[in-house]
């Protein structure tokens, strides 16, 4: 039996038939909304590829079951750049190298805007490299990605002092 | 995975009515359920989602000083919560050593305490488990016992625990409240986990229905804050389960210890509390001699279920690090790899 559930994703507010409650998050954005940019790595919460923000909080979408998110909001990383313009993060990741064959990278980014909005491990390499733990890259960019999200990290709150127009990636 | 229903419990009553069915099990965040069910070693026949009853996620401290911990509560939120990681570091330290960032996130309290065993033969459906298939026979028993038990193992299972949080909480004499078709009771929580004896099949001490709505402190438990630590073991420095972890809680008083507790994590099939220890360390100063006497004592009825006796001298080890670093006082930060026995402390070099 079919049950719709509610999902904002990327901004937009959808009803979507579930038609078996086995369907992951991760399932349901790839094969049902066609978001192929959250990839299906391991497929069991350890490598990260599939990550995506839900209310606002970064997660494994691969351990989620998608009839149990009915009212829930999702940020894939389709849902980062604003038309041309690409999210600090992103920006980041390019001017540091932050991947080479770029199957982890969308989980990355969605991490990395996950882990700075928890703005738990500050300017600290050490820490961020802790917070980043649940993303492995198997090219080894791991150098890059931690200089991109210090520096993302560092612009956004320079950004944020200057009070901007607020981006869907780093609401509130 | 194998189908199953899906209810959506919205209350209590609700939820235990449906829980209580030959089958079902309860779903939170599913983060370690899921992935048993995806590989075939979980398959209930129905999930009962918990996750939309009302008042469960609160974390509330009680007038009597006690903090009750709503089963929902998600991890993440807890150990980043500034009162709570001052009031019970040790704990806050634990659950930001486990796991990765996205699954602290979904993980909730009670789901941490829920979580099964990672030993490889439980998950691995083609190799023999007692614990999976009562009867079957264990695999792990002359296998890979690196994540195996030195303490409270039976014939029938080697299997460890994996939870980093439990070990703590503990330590703190932590309770569990539970609601169940019988109604409500409070149980203490280093007597919810069982060890494996000749059932290994049954893991707690809930009955059919029964599920966990809080995990309580007792005020008591916030009287460790300032000399507090959990240092864990693993084959990587993040994202790795215990091979071997301590939770360590000093109460000094006029330079003496007054009050002790101590608990191990990887070393059993719960949370293992060391109370030989703690009885060994009151009123001792809190220097060398007296941890590596608590260390003996806490590990004196450990034997290897396998290739594993490394981890009995690992963890009188550990357990003299963990003391030490408690007694040299809880960090006014926690240390960016939390549970890190690799981070550099003041004490590091006499060791």
């Amino acid at each position: 039996m079919s049950v719709d559930i509610v999902l904002t994703v990327n901004g937009t507010r959808r009803t979507i038939p579930i038609p078996d409650p086995r369907i992951t998050l991760l399932d349901l954005l790839r094969e049902g909304l066609h978001l192929t940019g959250a990839k299906k790595g391991c497929d069991r919460g350890q490598c990260g590829a599939c990550t995506v923000l839900v209310d606002g909080r970064r997660i494994n979408a691969c351990l989620a079951l998608a009839i149990s998110l009915d009212g829930a909001e999702v940020l894939t990383i389709e849902g980062l750049a604003e038309g041309d313009r690409l999210h600090p993060v992103q920006e980041a990741f390019i001017a540091h190298d932050g991947f080479q064959c770029g199957f982890c990278t969308p989980g990355q980014i969605m991490s990395a805007v996950g882990l700075i909005r928890e703005a738990q491990a500050g300017l600290d390499p050490e820490r961020v490299r802790e917070a980043m733990s649940g993303n492995l890259c198997r090219c080894g960019a791991y150098a890059g990605i931690t200089e991109a999200v210090l520096e993302a990290q560092g612009a956004m709150n320079q950004h944020q002092k200057q009070g901007p127009a607020t981006r869907q990636g780093e609401a509130a | 995975m194998i189908p199953f229903e899906y209810l959506r419990a919205t209350d209590l009553a609700g939820a235990v009515a449906a829980g209580a069915a030959p089958g079902a099990a309860y779903l939170a965040a599913g983060t370690n359920l899921l992935d048993l069910m995806k590989g075939g070693v979980s398959r209930p026949a129905r999930l009962v989602d918990i996750t939309r009853l009302p008042g469960l996620a609160a974390v509330e401290r009680r007038d009597d000083g006690s903090l009750r911990i709503g089963a929902l509560a998600r991890n993440s939120d807890l150990a980043h919560d500034p009162a709570f990681a001052r009031a019970y570091p040790a704990v806050a330290e634990a659950l930001l050593s486990g796991a990765s960032a996205q699954l602290r996130n979904a993980a909730t309290a009670a789901g941490n305490v829920m979580q099964r065993t990672r030993c490889p033969y439980f998950t691995d459906t083609a190799s023999a488990c007692n614990k999976r298939e009562p009867g079957s026979g264990c695999d792990a028993i002359g296998g890979e016992t690196r994540l195996h038990a030195i303490l409270g193992w039976s014939e029938a299972c080697i299997a460890t625990h994996p939870s980093d949080f439990c070990v703590p909480l503990v330590a703190l004499d932590a309770g569990v409240e539970i609601a169940g078709p019988a109604g409500t009771r409070s149980i203490a929580l280093e007597a919810f986990h069982r060890l494996p004896g000749d059932a290994p099949e049954r893991e707690t001490v809930l009955e059919p229905g029964e599920l966990i709505t809080a995990l309580v402190l007792p005020p008591e438990a916030a009287g460790f804050a300032g000399h507090s630590r959990y240092l864990k073991v693993r084959d990587r420095t993040s994202y790795a389960f215990a091979v071997v972890s301590a939770a360590a809680g000093l109460r000094l008083e006029g330079g003496r210890i007054a009050e002790a507790r101590l608990a191990l994590g990887g070393v059993a099939l719960k949370p293992w509390r060391a109370r030989e220890a703690e009885a060994v360390l009151a009123g001792r100063a809190p220097d060398e001699a007296a941890f590596r006497a608590a260390a003996d004592a806490a590990l004196a009825g450990a034997k290897p279920s396998g290739d594993n006796a490394f981890k009995i001298e690992l963890a009188r080890r550990l357990v003299v690090r963990a003391l030490q670093r408690a007694a040299a006082g809880t960090p006014e930060r926690l240390p960016a790899l939390p549970g890190s026995v690799l981070a550099p402390a003041p004490e590091a070099a006499h060791v």
